[in-house]
């Protein structure tokens, strides 16, 4: 009895539409956020986090319409990230029924965004992304450091020391990923994620390099993780949201089944 | 028609709220969010819920002169507190170096981080306790009807209730202390978590309560 470990699936959603192909055979539209959110809501999904990629800014509205459709429907917990500048993008959100409004490169060019929102709208809502890549070259002590651009740009900032101070100014939440990792398969930066979930006081959700179910027990077990994020394994159906809970239960993780 | 009213005093986006109860209320109930004292006086019950600091509901409640027409509402018909809307019910919280609530009932609302046997854990304590956790019923009442005793519920907060008076104590959950998770008096509910983010449960939760008679 006490807090369970939660296991979020995300979703890219580009114009409207969950893109990385969805194969589940079940359903009707797998490009519908609505019918993949209302399916994974079924299966026992704790949260959902739609990542909107949309390009171009006049589609923007896009995922606006996607979320209020979405929480219509599914009674679980929502997040929505990508393009959140503003703190009126963050209030658009939560009125179109996101419970959470991921901020990440915003916060990196404008650090005090983030306390503007959580000001606006209190810590609970504001969850900072953070995507971090390892710098510390081969038998140097370990150091990670944020990069934008899909991991493209480095920014010189230290990621343990930055996620404190998107702590200190507010955020909730942090959703972590290795951009050493992400679409690898071969398993979240464990070291990574346990350096910045014993750094910060609240909740991190570890994310990146997820391909098996083992993987994400890994996460909870080693890189004290209290919440796991994946994409593709759920997507391509290779594992349902269930089978990688009964499969955290057996390997001693508290979850909600 | 019957009307639920779902009271809007600026905090927190209510449209979760509002669509959870529109999915399991009766045909005839209307579900309605709104700020009007004459709505709230006018419904058949009322859902009171909010979030953010106790400071910032204090003083927009005080502003909108809706803690009289609330206070008169949780006398008289259900009444059912969310998140916030259980928390402000209390005399006094910690919140914000101190802000005075709704005295509805005796007892302060308290900070986790705060917890005498902090020391006696060796790993850190997450705050807010954010996430899906076990609510022990430790009274029988309408509102648990079809729900399974230690059921999970989705919760998001810093703070709990403490009530003085522990008859009104109607669910507890565990998170580094053993908390009221739920509190029930006569024609009042209120719960800590959200049931309109608590996938069935929650909605069975609500489910019950459009259909409660208050005793």
């Amino acid at each position: 009895m006490s807090l369970a470990k939660r296991i979020i699936p995300c979703l890219d959603v580009d114009n409207g539409r969950v893109v990385k192909g969805v194969k589940f055979v079940d359903i009707r539209d797998a490009g519908d956020p609505v019918e993949v959110a209302r399916r994974y809501d079924k299966e026992g999904a704790d949260e959902i986090t739609f990542l909107d990629i949309t390009a171009s800014s006049d589609n923007r509205d896009t995922i606006v319409h996607v979320v209020e459709h979405v929480a219509e429907e599914v009674f679980i917990p929502l997040t929505v990230g990508g393009g959140i500048r503003k703190v009126e993008d963050v209030r658009t959100m939560l009125n179109a029924g996101a419970d959470k409004v991921a901020i990440n490169t915003a916060a990196v060019f404008n650090p005090d965004f983030v306390k503007q929102a959580t000001d606006r709208v209190g810590s609970q809502c504001i969850v900072v992304a953070i995507d971090a890549k390892q710098v510390s070259a081969e038998g140097e002590p370990l150091r990670w450091e944020i990069f934008t651009h899909g991991g493209r740009k480095p920014t010189g900032l230290d990621a343990v020391e930055w996620a404190r101070k998107m702590v200190e100014n507010g955020a909730g939440e942090i959703l972590l990923t290795s951009m050493d990792r992400d679409g690898t398969k071969i398993g979240f930066d464990i070291k990574l994620t346990r350096a910045i979930a014993e750094a910060v006081s609240v909740p991190v959700i570890a994310s990146g390099g997820v391909g098996t179910l083992e993987h994400l027990a890994e996460g909870i077990l080693q890189g004290k993780a209290d919440a796991v994020l994946a994409a593709s394994i759920f997507h391509f159906a290779e594992y349902s949201v269930h089978e990688a809970k009964q499969y955290m239960a057996e390997s001693g993780i508290e979850v909600r089944l | 028609m019957s009307l639920i009213a779902v009271v809007d005093y600026g905090m927190g986006n209510l449209r979760s709220v509002d669509k959870a109860l529109e999915h399991v209320a009766m045909s005839g109930q209307e579900v309605r969010i709104t700020s009007s004292a004459e709505d709230i006086a006018s419904a058949d019950r009322v859902v009171f819920p909010g979030q953010g600091a106790a400071r910032d509901c204090m003083r927009e409640l005080k502003q909108r002169n809706l803690i009289e027409p609330v206070m008169q509402a949780a006398k008289e018909k259900p009444f059912l507190g969310i998140c916030m809307g259980l928390q402000v019910l209390m005399s006094h919280s910690e919140e914000n170096h101190g802000v005075d609530c709704m005295d509805m009932y005796k007892g302060e609302v308290r900070f986790f981080g705060n917890a005498i046997n902090r020391e006696a854990s060796t790993e850190q304590l997450k705050i807010p306790h954010m996430g899906w956790n076990n609510v022990t019923q430790t009274i029988s009442h309408p509102l648990w009807h079809g729900i399974k005793q230690g059921s999970r519920f989705y919760f998001v907060h810093s703070y709990y209730v403490d009530p003085e008076d522990e008859a009104i104590v109607a669910g507890e959950t565990a998170y580094d202390i053993v908390f009221t998770s739920a509190v029930a008096c006569g024609n009042v509910f209120a719960v800590q978590f959200h049931p309109e983010k608590s996938a069935s449960d929650g909605l069975q939760l609500l489910k019950n309560f459009t259909q409660w008679d208050g005793k």
